[in-house]
């Protein structure tokens, strides 16, 4: 059963990256491309997890956090930028 | 065993995967920057949770220990996706991004508003408090 379910989720996942990224080349102003440069990140993790499970092995995992924890990062950061028009703030 | 394991395992799978598709049609359809915004912090976030449980199961069947140190993903996520669509609302509140007309509610007019994360109106009320402390003391 799940040799035909990971390659389906595969799919839609390929799927969702696509529609995705075309809010990201699409997207009329800036916050929108940070939002959907943040859904990457999210749907970069769901496709590592597939992947490890398709592959039997564990060592994804620490991966997929590293990638959430830099896409938080990340988009804090652009979103600073776009508000203060700075990010790490001296005085 | 194995076969309610891989029952459960990919069901959840196709679950989380279709929430994340959700999200995703979410993003690229919707009309408005605030639409947009509920698609991935809340459709897909739940998705990823949904595909982590499915590893978890996957995993603590597979190796005969429970393995959730997975579990600190959906975690972290959870944890942060809130944040980050608040502050984006907030850049979207300051940017002036083009409104449809469903979206109910504006962001205030002046720009040093939208700044503190204030949505009153300016006029009176900030009039008011400022004059308050002043007769007290």
């Amino acid at each position: 059963m799940l040799a035909i379910v990971i390659p389906v989720s595969f799919a839609i996942l390929g799927i969702a990256f696509l529609l995705t990224l075309l809010r990201l080349v699409r997207g009329p102003s800036l916050p929108d491309r940070i939002v959907a440069l943040d859904t990457l990140n999210v749907n970069a993790i769901a496709l590592i997890v597939v992947y490890g499970i398709s592959l039997r092995s564990t060592v994804f995992f620490e991966a997929a956090l590293l990638i959430a924890l830099m896409g938080f990062v990340g988009t804090v950061a652009l979103t600073k930028y776009l508000q203060r028009g700075d990010i790490i703030e001296l005085n | 065993m194995q076969t309610v394991v891989e029952a459960i395992v990919s069901a959840l799978l196709l679950v989380g995967s279709l929430f994340t598709l959700i999200g995703a049609i979410g993003l690229a359809r919707l009309p408005d920057f605030f639409m947009r915004l509920h698609g991935p912090t809340k459709s897909t976030t739940l998705g990823v949770g949904g595909i982590v449980l499915a590893s978890v199961i996957y995993f603590s069947a597979h190796n005969h220990f429970a393995s959730l140190h997975e579990l600190l993903i959906p975690a972290f996520l959870f944890l942060t996706a809130p944040i980050s669509a608040h502050m984006l609302a907030k850049a979207g509140i300051q940017q002036r991004v083009p409104l449809s007309a469903g979206t109910r509610g504006r962001p205030p007019a002046t720009g040093a508003c939208a700044e503190h994360g204030d949505t009153r109106e300016m006029s009176a009320d900030e009039d008011a408090n400022d004059g308050k402390p002043a007769q007290d003391a």
